[in-house]
């Protein structure tokens, strides 16, 4: 059966990316979140116990980058209105650098797949996005891979 | 800092955690202003009972915080979480304890690094995996320095 809302002319839009935001990583906006999870490592928590690590300092827990939003670029769905609603699928995360006190990371979103399929209730369609979270010495730090569910 | 586990004592099979965690209303507030995310229905009981919710709901996000901490206790200080995913399956409340699990299902090595992959999961009181997911954590080895 076709698709109803994700055609061929909608999954032009893969590869737009929303623009670029810029956030400068306090050592209190890292505790704040360490302590809001609920994770007393020091490594997210103590700037002292850090230092003694092979990091050499605080670092950011692995779902810090959720306090790092950036725009999402815009897509259109025609078909799918307001009376939609959404849900977070999950998120798929890699990690090959630290992100540390002091760095300035720059956030961009990226859509990445558009997908539909016919649920109970209508169609549902599966919005793929790639957030990238590059250092101030380029080094990509952190990508996340997530899907929004709106049916 | 939590014991440090090295890739010549962790075998296919071996479990990670549990990790408990008795997420409260308030917590669900802390969270709301350390990520920013504002969505009505994880502070607002009118709002999510409203939206046909059975009550205010935990943030997805912070689940996968708590597997992202099982995963990082897992590695220590020298090791290095590679690679985190969670799926949201089921939805959990606040004021009921949730338990985060996991377990190695893979060890190998890459690039010259010891690496083990394993399933990981949050579950509920009742024990239904609400969210599972995976993760490739970098173990340090005895014989040489760091991950």
């Amino acid at each position: 059966m076709a698709n109803k809302i994700v055609t061929e002319e909608t999954r032009k839009q893969i590869g737009k990316t929303g623009e670029i935001r810029t956030y400068d990583v306090e050592r209190g906006a890292i505790r704040r979140f360490a302590e809001a999870i609920g994770d007393a490592n020091p490594l997210f928590n103590d700037e002292r116990e850090a230092r003694k690590t092979r990091f050499g300092g605080m670092i950011a827990p692995p779902t810090f980058c959720r306090s790092m939003g950036s725009p999402i670029p815009g897509i259109e769905l025609p078909g799918m209105g307001k009376e939609f609603r959404g849900l977070d699928g999950g998120s798929d995360w890699e990690y090959f650098h630290p992100i540390r006190v002091g760095d300035r990371i720059s956030v961009q979103t990226k859509l990445v797949d558009l997908r539909e399929s016919e649920g109970r209730l209508g169609p549902m369609v599966f919005i793929t996005m790639e957030t990238t979270y590059t250092n101030q010495f380029g080094e990509v730090c952190v990508t996340q891979r997530s899907t929004a569910i709106r049916y | 800092m939590a014991k440090q586990h090295y890739i010549e004592d962790i075998e296919v099979g071996a479990e990670i955690g549990p990790l408990q965690k008795d997420p409260t209303t308030q917590q669900l507030v802390k969270y709301a202003g350390a990520s920013g995310d504002f969505y009505q229905i994880h502070y607002d009981k009118d709002f999510a009972l409203a939206n046909k919710l059975p009550g205010v709901i935990l943030h997805g996000a912070l689940k996968n915080a708590f597997l992202g901490q099982l995963v990082t206790d897992f590695a220590g200080e020298h090791g290095w979480v590679r690679k985190l995913s969670v799926q949201y399956r089921g939805m959990d409340q606040p004021g009921s304890k949730v338990i985060c699990r996991g377990k190695v299902i893979k060890k190998y090595s890459e690039h010259g690094h010891h690496m083990v992959d394993c399933e990981i999961w949050l579950e509920n009181a009742k024990g239904e995996k609400t969210t599972p997911g995976s993760a490739t954590v970098i173990l340090p080895s005895r014989h040489s320095s760091a991950a």
